[in-house]
């Protein structure tokens, strides 16, 4: 699913994503009227256009790629609408599907299938545009809303994931309040999630929290939380659809400007923000932002609970101030534990070696580059204009030849030029790790135990794009020792709550032999003990699973960094528990041998007949001779 | 008895000294097990080798080794008051030390057998008794013993328990013997022994019966020996064919055992001889038999393989792969299906005629 996040007033992409969000909806009411002569409703064709663009693509999986494709389908046309516009042929996303592939195979399978039954014209009149709206309310479990209890951890996570965000791309230490308090009625929550970030422009306000698929971060190659967010107009959409309920948005950019205070409501059809309340308001910050939506939720403790989700949050990002209310009246207060603001990340093109054939063609539409030398110079990380001609003349291609007119089996050899030649690996300053000593200290603000240890890892590659693996763990004190170990799993920071069978971070501890040291393991599960493990994944793009962004892709360079950190984590912890375990072996001798020592000297005494002072300077020569031999 | 006392106090008084020198104190037993014995035939039992088991006090061994003097402490004090402890009352005693007190009996057991080892002498001279008695006595013997009020002499006369048998005592040290008797039949089951002390067979064949039950107790050992050295009586063992009988219970008959080889020069009867019932006489007598169950063949193959008795006898180890070969096993009991006295009748006086085939 594309992501919708706040653009904040910094962002540059302002008017240039406004105008392509509407003219976004425009393209996909042509691209479905093209289409549109098929069987059944829409909402089908749409469907099945999408199977046809996984076989097109020779997409390994067909049938997962089936349900992915449909989401995908409409963020595509409406992030390629924007692109045209803003005639700046940046990165782009990494993931997409081939486009125009994608359109000839959707009107082969639809010519095929107009010889059945009915005639065109009566398929015709069914046919209707859909809007991303639309189509999120009916597949909200595509989106983290699968039911009341995860919908209001996936809220919180994409309020907070955004605030934090804005907050650090804006240069300033985060402090997030959230509040979750029962609504009047039953099984209703109204959350509050407020920060002192930068704020929002005005005019920015409506769209960034009423429409779907509007924001600043899905066209850029960067590490930030929010790359692959749902959006926090999904979460506003949700509180709509369960309560009736307006999401509330109150923001001030700077003590010189008002605070705006807004309620605002998606018009589910047009997909397009509708306006309830307008207002300038008193508010006590100079700067920051307050959303709230009242939503149909259930609160609970434990594992996979909104809790869980700030305690780690904290825990990954010493540097923020957090505060939790709860709908029972308790506070929480998560304190910063560091004043390091993370290392500004930097924005990065594709690697070539990342990207997909479809992409590519894409890439070579719509670039401004003149020449095939030029745009692979400039639209790739890591391809110099020698490369660049080294990838022509591989590929046979004429390397002055314009971009724009590469016809798609040139592409394809082109594609496959790339992948035979010897390319430097992409930047890594776009990465920006946590770094090992403030992972420490979030371990420490949040778990007592006896021993931490956290490994940072150089950065790494997979295909293509630069990421790099974080591991820490903690040890002993309060940690539960009864049970298997905790696995705390991060991307970009966020804690991961679901899919833990699904994630390779899941499969590197277990597939690491902990036994070696001094933990202990049963086959095919996490080791035992009183043990924390955390595992971060810094990319530029984390490869989920899944949309819902819950578990890591089991990548071989991945799940290989993962391990080479646990181990290193592993080795350092092994000589804690070694050393402690000694230490407690050698007490326990030293109370042997006060328990025996003194039958000893009873028993000389007695067959010596010696006075009782006498056994009493044995006892005392006794534990010396044995005290010196014990070690 | 001082001797033990004395021995008992130079040993605390070098372990004393090593403390007082600031080093690890020692004590050294001889192994005891059957790879530290060899077989004598000079002398006709199992001697120890002289393998050494040193034990330094240090953690592991702390506890054992506090016990162990504890002990000593204990002997010593039996030894000057001159009295008798059982090994179960020693046990008892112990519950008095606290954290050196021992849980289970075994343990005590195991800490009295070091003790006598590493003085080399007998548990009884330590005055620590065993709980059994020691094998019954029935037929042409004069036991010559004291009463314990007035120290007078008493007459045992073996002849005169009618059904019953004389008892023989924990320490037999002390006996005398008057016989005419001309030989000693040891049997291994009391069954057996009451079916020939029933029929008199004691008169019938001019000997000595005595019940061992099982593996003979050292106090009946020492018993047979006397009776053997002092009345230059030969021994003929009737025990049942199987591992068991022939290994466990004649052979510590003749020779001793591994685990007390300290004391088997006194508590052994080196003239000893094998009557029956032998894996030839099963084929003879055509007893029925019994499978060898799987603890037989393993401890028929250590035998040979281990025990320096049997590897010094070569008609010991041919009856015993005869035995295996044949994979049956037969009790002396097995005569009956002939005819309930076909043993007194038939089999012992057949055997006993050819007393020079017996297996040594």
């Amino acid at each position: 699913m594309a992501k919708s996040v706040r653009t904040r007033a910094k962002s540059k992409s302002g008017s240039g994503v406004k105008k392509s969000g509407e003219s976004a909806s425009k393209a996909r009411g042509k691209n479905a009227l093209k289409a549109g002569k098929k069987k059944k409703a829409v909402r089908k064709s749409a469907k099945s256009a999408s199977k046809a663009r996984g076989t097109a693509l020779k997409a390994g999986n067909k049938k997962e790629a089936v349900k992915k494709s449909a989401k995908k389908s409409k963020a595509k046309r409406a992030k390629k609408k924007k692109t045209d516009k803003k005639s700046r042929g940046g990165p782009k996303k990494v993931k997409s599907k081939a486009r125009p592939a994608v359109k000839d195979a959707v009107e082969e399978v639809f010519e095929q299938e107009e010889r059945r039954g009915e005639t065109a014209e009566t398929m015709a009149g069914r046919q209707r545009d859909i809007s991303v709206a639309e189509f999120f309310i009916k597949n909200r479990h595509l989106l983290g809303f699968d039911n009341p209890r995860k919908a209001l951890l996936t809220t919180i996570k994409e309020g907070v994931d955004n605030a934090l965000d804005a907050c650090e791309e804006g240069g300033i230490l985060p402090e997030v309040r959230v509040v979750i308090a029962p609504a009047k009625e039953e099984n209703r929550f109204v959350v509050t999630i407020e920060d002192n970030g930068p704020g929002i422009l005005k005019r920015e306000i409506p769209k960034i929290f009423a429409k779907l698929l509007y924001g600043s971060k899905f066209h850029r190659l960067k590490m930030s939380r929010g790359q692959q967010g749902i959006g926090i107009s999904a979460a506003g959409m949700y509180g709509q659809l369960t309560t009736g309920k307006p999401i509330a948005i109150t923001s001030r950019t700077s003590s010189r400007q008002p605070a705006h205070h807004y309620k605002l409501e998606i018009d589910a059809k047009k997909n397009e923000p509708r306006i309830i309340a307008d207002e300038i308001v008193e508010w006590k910050s100079a700067h920051g932002t307050m959303v709230e939506i009242e939503l149909e939720a259930k609160y609970q403790k434990g594992r996979q609970s909104v809790e869980a989700y700030l305690e780690q949050t904290a825990i990954a990002n010493p540097h923020v101030s957090l505060e939790f209310a709860t709908p029972d009246g308790e506070k929480k207060i998560y304190k910063r534990a560091s004043k390091q603001m993370p290392k500004e990340t930097k924005e990065i093109k594709p690697h070539p070696y990342g990207v997909e054939l479809g992409v590519l063609i894409k890439m070579l539409h719509d670039t401004s580059a003149r020449t095939l030398q030029s745009f692979l110079h400039s639209d790739f990380s890591r391809v110099s204009m020698r490369v660049a001609k080294e990838i022509c003349d591989k590929a046979k291609l004429y390397e002055r030849s314009r971009p724009t007119r590469i016809a798609r089996q040139e592409a394809d050899n082109l594609h496959k030029a790339i992948n035979h030649t010897k390319i430097m690996n992409p930047p890594t300053d776009c990465l920006s790790p946590i770094g090992e000593e403030e992972i420490l200290a979030g371990l420490k603000k949040q778990i007592k135990a006896d021993f931490y240890s956290a490994v940072t890892r150089p950065p790494s590659v997979y295909r293509g794009n630069p990421f790099q693996i974080e591991a820490a763990i903690a040890y002993g004190g309060e940690i539960a020792s009864d049970g298997l170990a905790q696995v705390l799993r991060y991307a970009n920071r966020v804690p991961l709550l679901y899919q833990q069978a699904a994630c390779a971070v899941s499969k590197s501890v277990i597939s690491t032999g902990w036994r070696s040291y001094a933990l202990q393991q049963s086959a095919g599960a996490y080791p035992t003990g009183p043990l924390v493990i955390m595992v971060h994944m810094a990319s530029v793009w984390v490869p989920f699973t899944s949309e819902s962004k819950e578990a890591i892709a089991h990548y071989p360079e991945i799940v290989k960094e993962v391990k080479l950190a646990l181990q290193e984590c592993g080795r350092r912890v092994a000589i804690f528990v070694r050393r402690r375990r000694k230490a407690a072996e050698s007490e326990r001798k030293k109370a042997f041998i006060q328990k025996y020592i003194p039958h000893i000297a009873i028993a000389l005494r007695e067959i010596l007949e010696l006075p009782e002072r006498q056994e009493k300077t044995m006892v005392t020569q006794l534990t010396d001779v044995l005290e010196r031999s014990r070690s | 008895m001082k001797k033990v006392g004395k021995k008992i106090q130079e040993t605390a008084v070098a372990v004393r000294g090593k403390i007082q020198r600031r080093q690890k104190p020692t004590l050294s037993f001889p192994l005891r097990s059957l790879s530290n014995v060899k077989y004598r035939p000079a002398k006709g039992f199992l001697e120890l080798k002289g393998k050494k088991k040193t034990r330094t006090l240090t953690v592991a061994t702390v506890k054992t080794f506090a016990q162990t003097l504890r002990m000593m402490s204990q002997a010593k004090t039996l030894v000057e008051d001159d009295e008798i402890m059982t090994k179960r009352e020693a046990y008892y005693v112990s519950k008095n030390w606290d954290e050196a007190r021992f849980d289970e009996q075994p343990e005590s057991d195991t800490v009295i057998d070091d003790i006598e080892s590493l003085f080399e002498v007998n548990r009884e001279q330590l005055g620590f008794i065993p709980e059994e008695k020691g094998g019954e006595v029935a037929g042409k013997l004069i036991v010559v013993d004291r009463d314990s009020q007035t120290g007078k002499k008493l007459q045992i006369d073996c002849t005169k328990f009618g059904s019953g048998a004389y008892s023989i005592p924990s320490c037999v040290e002390h006996l005398k013997f008057q016989t005419q008797a001309k030989f000693v039949l040891a049997i291994e089951t009391a069954g057996m022994f009451q079916r020939l002390v029933k029929h008199g067979y004691w008169r019938k064949a001019n000997c000595i019966l005595i019940s061992m039950g099982g593996v003979p107790t050292r106090a009946c050992r020492r018993f047979i020996r006397r009776l053997a050295d002092e009345l230059k009586l030969p021994v003929y063992a009737f025990v049942d064919c199987d591992p068991y009988g022939m290994f466990n219970i004649y052979r510590t008959l003749k020779v001793g055992s591994g685990n007390a080889a300290h004391i088997n020069q006194y508590f052994c009867a080196p003239n000893a001889k094998f009557l029956g019932v032998t894996p030839q006489d099963i084929i003879d007598y055509k007893l029925p038999t019994h499978p060898l169950k799987e603890v037989d063949i393993k401890r028929a193959k250590d035998a040979l393989k281990n025990d320096p008795f049997v590897q010094h006898f070569k008609p010991w180890q041919d009856a015993i792969k005869q035995l295996l070969e044949m994979g049956v096993r037969a009790e002396q009991q097995a005569f009956a299906v002939h005819d309930l006295n076909y043993v007194i009748n038939h089999y012992l006086p057949e055997k006993l005629r050819a007393a020079k085939k017996f297996l040594p």
